[in-house]
């Protein structure tokens, strides 16, 4: 396991290199003179040119790429052209708050997505089934950045429930969390159901029944335990989703985090946030999936023999 | 019992598909009994209609603002009301569905046919080609989709023709993987074999044996890819990183009236309505899709 | 070792499925006895309605779309039919169990297989966890698997293996009846002696009645005391084993009989019955036997032939004997 550990993380290495590469290329060959961008366009061409210099912009495609690896290596990817901080410092300070949000999304979803799928598995067909299923797909289907709008219009506008932006108080999450969880939540049921509806014909399941063991444990025990296989596969990468429609919610709540960050600094042309937003993003997704591939083995003892 | 004889079903339908000589009027047939994917299919039709004839069917024009009947609540005049510049909405959703089935249709486009040549030449050729290829594609999926459109609008700068490039960039590793794993399954059988003894050189053997035999999952995917374009398209639009205003594009309406939401609810409200039914309509078609194409996954 | 008393009786018991191509007349009318003690086969081709009667008397037939019609089955004076699902519960895995027919899909994959025997234990014996396990790890010992591997998962064994976790599972609790389905026709010929051998050997031990399905006469011949020969949903012969072997009555036993190769007689050829099983939605009128039978008379495609006593304990349904016995 630890071994299996251990190489998974060392695949890692090269998919981020990869990551880095793309971004930094498109970033690269993006019009717009970094330097020009720091001084403002009405700067003096000397200095514009003596900043090229000191930042190595003159330099070959390759040598750039290598000192922004060598130096990403070290926790150093560059300076914010706006505020001239740390971009390391400036995405830290916004993370948390992302990761937060994409957690209670995770959250959400899993606690509406689960419980819902596995009474429609149950009773497949019925009006409840029906329902769900219905709403699973308009779930699906709605845009979330729609979705948060109605949110606020409804909760906060009508019924001033809750606060339409900021994410520091408890009520302040409850909507961003919805508005995030929503679609995951759908496309979880949907996983759920379908898993639990294969896993309830098992044989297995009447050899529970045979038992004499109560139907709730028969299936919240003997069915969802195997169902989960898939189902946090899902999960998984839903929360790669989350992430990436974190942008969306935090710029619809006023939310300080780094999807934020991220479309402020396109709209500045801010390469070196954005290039570090994308590649940071990619390395927590990363991680999730190492995570939930590593979650498997505990679900399924198949795959963990597999490991060794 | 029961068992028996579902299993029975299962090899008897195993059997009929590789029988039959005509799969596609078999998959239709089955596709027409499904009501809610013939409802998605109906109203994805309406949708192309709109698009097509939006001149014709449109109360007003495109961009005839008239400044007395700014913010115009839906009434009879004005079905869904008037924006802050007193366009008619719903005019502007008509016209708005042809850019949005555009951005839709042509992303996926892109990414099915890079994402299926990509995965049809990993797969068939395997090796070093597979490795180099599937790598990239890892290296695709470890940033998540709308993220990395966000990236290449970025770099590219936004219009209509950037964002279908970037979401269709996007969505390229899951055809790859899709059409690699078919490709993987087709490789070796015999009908491949046989083609390569008679000696059809590696792209017939590809067009016209692989590709055909591995379109089922990749129809699916492109339906229900359909509306993931058009929802990354939007949501780039409402970020302010997409198509430009005055352009009609839905997440655009949706962004502009989002700062009006207040006082008149309506600006926002309708544009993202038919996101939502046009994605709505593609998802219950494409779930119609998927069953009538693996009659084996229907439950 | 025969006692007089009835462990179960099934009386006039039907189970249908109503499904939308048509319903199936999974078993129609069936009445069986079983002993303390007795070892009853229940023998036919697939589809005849074996496992159907074995889930019916678990009451796990799956509904929708299966449903019990009609009948009793009574076990130990009482009948299962008319109980609640809470009632059934403490029946299942514990006076009544049952082996299952494929013990590569019948053990839960994520489950250690201690958990899984100590599972039914728990359920119906008033234990503490780890006694359970104790009870789980002898119980792998008279299956003949070392107890230490209890906390191994099903992937972890054999086919023969798990199936002797199988009846682990169903003997942990000393059922009173055993139901065992087709225990063997998964397994390797050389593992299904040993585990003939070993059902054999656990039943003496508990004196425990047991229902072996199954479509194999050889093994009816070996384990069982009774046979109830099935045909589309019909029991149309059931008697002990001795008569069935000598005399067999109903054409279709004695096409069954045919259609055995017998080593030493000189027979090149297998006699077959000719045709094949009915369509389950669509079972021919009257004798559902009748368009297969070599004997069939006019009437056996117009009035279905009711349960006759052709002698004391062996019945039959057939109207060939309907008539001789008027």
């Amino acid at each position: 396991m630890h071994k299996y550990i251990l190489r998974r993380l060392l695949m890692l290495v090269p998919v981020m290199l990869g990551v880095t590469l793309i971004v930094f290329t498109m970033m690269h060959f993006t019009p717009g003179d970094p330097a020009k961008i720091m001084l403002g366009e009405s700067a003096p061409e000397a200095e514009v040119i003596k900043l090229r210099e000191e930042l190595g912009l003159d330099d070959p495609f390759l040598v750039q790429f290598g000192r922004y690896v060598f130096n990403a290596v070290q926790g150093d990817i560059g300076r914010s052209y706006t505020t001239n901080r740390p971009v390391a410092i400036e995405i830290m300070e916004r993370f948390p708050s992302t990761l937060k949000l994409a957690a209670l999304g995770v959250l959400v979803s899993v606690s509406l997505g689960i419980p819902t799928g596995i009474i429609s598995a149950t009773r497949q067909y019925s009006l409840f089934d029906n329902i769900a299923m219905v709403a699973a797909l308009l779930g699906v289907s709605m845009p979330n950045f729609w979705q948060g709008l109605m949110l606020i219009l409804f909760f906060s506008v009508q019924l001033k429930w809750f606060p339409s932006s900021g994410f520091s108080t408890p009520s302040q999450m409850v909507l961003p969390a919805l508005t995030l969880g929503t679609s995951s939540a759908a496309i979880i049921t949907r996983m759920t159901r379908s898993s639990m509806l294969e896993v309830i014909r098992q044989d297995y399941i009447r050899t529970a029944r045979a038992k004499g063991q109560a139907e709730s444990i028969v299936i919240n025990k003997h069915a969802l335990n195997n169902a989960l296989i898939p189902i946090i596969t899902v999960i998984g990468l839903q929360f790669g989703y989350l992430l990436g429609g974190a942008v969306l919610t935090e710029s619809i709540f006023s939310i300080p985090g780094v999807g934020r960050l991220m479309v402020e600094s396109i709209k500045a042309r801010n390469f070196p946030v954005v290039q570090g937003g994308v590649l940071f993003i990619a390395i927590t997704f990363s991680f999730v999936n190492l995570l939930v591939d590593i979650l498997y083995a505990f679900v399924d003892p198949r795959i963990k023999s597999q490991y060794k | 019992m029961s068992k028996i004889k579902t299993s029975n079903n299962q090899e008897e339908v195993k059997a009929v598909s590789k029988k039959k000589r005509s799969p596609w009027v078999e998959v239709w047939r089955r596709l027409r009994q499904n009501k809610s994917a013939m409802f998605g299919l109906a109203i994805i039709g309406l949708l192309v209609f709109c698009a097509i004839f939006a001149d014709l069917i449109a109360p007003y024009g495109i961009d005839d603002q008239d400044l007395r009947a700014r913010f115009i609540t839906p009434s009879r005049d004005y079905l869904f009301g008037t924006d802050n510049f007193g366009r008619d909405i719903l005019s502007r959703i008509i016209y708005g569905s042809r850019v949005s089935l555009q951005v839709g249709f042509i992303a996926v486009g892109i990414s099915a046919l890079t994402g299926g040549a990509l995965g049809a030449i990993a797969g068939f050729y395997g090796g070093r080609l597979d490795n180099v290829i599937m790598r990239f594609v890892d290296i695709l999926l470890a940033i998540p989709g709308i993220l990395l459109a966000i990236s290449i609008v970025s770099a590219l700068g936004p219009g209509l023709q950037n964002v279908m490039i970037a979401v269709g960039i996007g969505s390229i590793p899951s055809y790859a993987r899709i059409v690699r794993a078919s490709v993987l399954s087709l490789r070796d059988q015999e009908f491949v074999e046989a083609a390569k003894a008679v000696g059809a050189n590696d792209f017939r053997i590809i067009s016209k044996h692989i590709i055909p035999n591995s379109m089922a999952p990749i129809i699916v995917q492109a339906t229900l890819g359909v509306a993931g374009a058009i929802l990354s398209a939007a949501g780039l639009s409402f970020i302010g990183l997409g198509i430009q205003p005055p352009t009609p594009e839905w997440g655009s309406m949706l962004s502009s009236g989002r700062q009006y939401l207040r006082d008149y609810w309506h600006i926002a409200t309708f544009p993202g309505l038919a996101i939502m039914i046009t994605i709505f309509a593609l998802n219950l078609l494409g779930d119609g899709l998927r069953d009538a194409l693996d009659p084996r996954l229907k439950s | 070792m025969k006692d007089n008393k009835n462990l179960l009786e099934i009386k006039d018991l039907s189970i249908h499925y109503i499904t939308d191509d048509g319903t199936v007349r999974a078993v129609e009318e069936m009445n069986l006895e079983i002993g303390v003690g007795e070892t009853l086969g229940l023998v036919g081709e697939t589809g005849a309605g074996k496992t159907t009667t074995a889930l019916g008397i678990m009451n796990l037939v799956p509904n929708p779309p299966g449903k019990i019609i009609g009948g009793e089955i009574v076990f130990e004076g009482e009948d299962l039919v008319k109980k609640s699902q809470s009632e059934l519960r403490k029946i299942r895995g514990n006076k009544i169990s049952m082996i299952f027919q494929d013990p590569m899909t019948s053990l839960n994959p994520v489950m250690t297989v201690g958990d899984q025997i100590a599972e039914v234990v728990k359920l119906h014996q008033n234990v503490n966890a780890a006694e359970a396990t104790e009870r789980a790890m002898e119980m792998l010992e008279k299956v003949g698997i070392p107890g230490t591997r209890h906390k191994d998962f099903p992937h972890q064994f054999s086919g023969g293996m798990r199936q002797r976790v199988v009846i682990a599972i169903a003997l942990a609790c000393n059922p009173t009846l055993l139901i065992a389905d087709e225990p063997t026709t998964a397994l390797d010929v050389t593992i299904q002696a040993q585990v003939l051998d070993l059902m054999r050997n656990l039943k003496h031990e508990f004196n425990t009645s047991m229902i072996m399905i199954t479509h194999d006469l050889g093994v009816v011949a070996e384990v069982c005391d009774k046979v109830a020969i099935m045909y589309a949903g019909n029991v149309i012969e059931y008697t002990d084993v001795k008569r069935l072997y000598t005399s067999p009555k109903h054409p279709y036993t004695i096409g069954l009989f045919g259609s055995i190769p017998d080593i030493e007689s000189d027979e090149s050829r297998l006699k077959p019955i000719k045709g094949l099983m009915p369509d389950p939605t669509n079972i021919p009128s009257g004798c559902p036997f009748h368009p297969r039978c070599p004997k069939a008379m006019d009437i056996c495609s117009q009035r279905k032939p009711k349960n006759t006593e052709v002698e004391p304990g062996h019945f039959v349904k057939c109207l060939l004997f309907e008539n001789t016995e008027k």
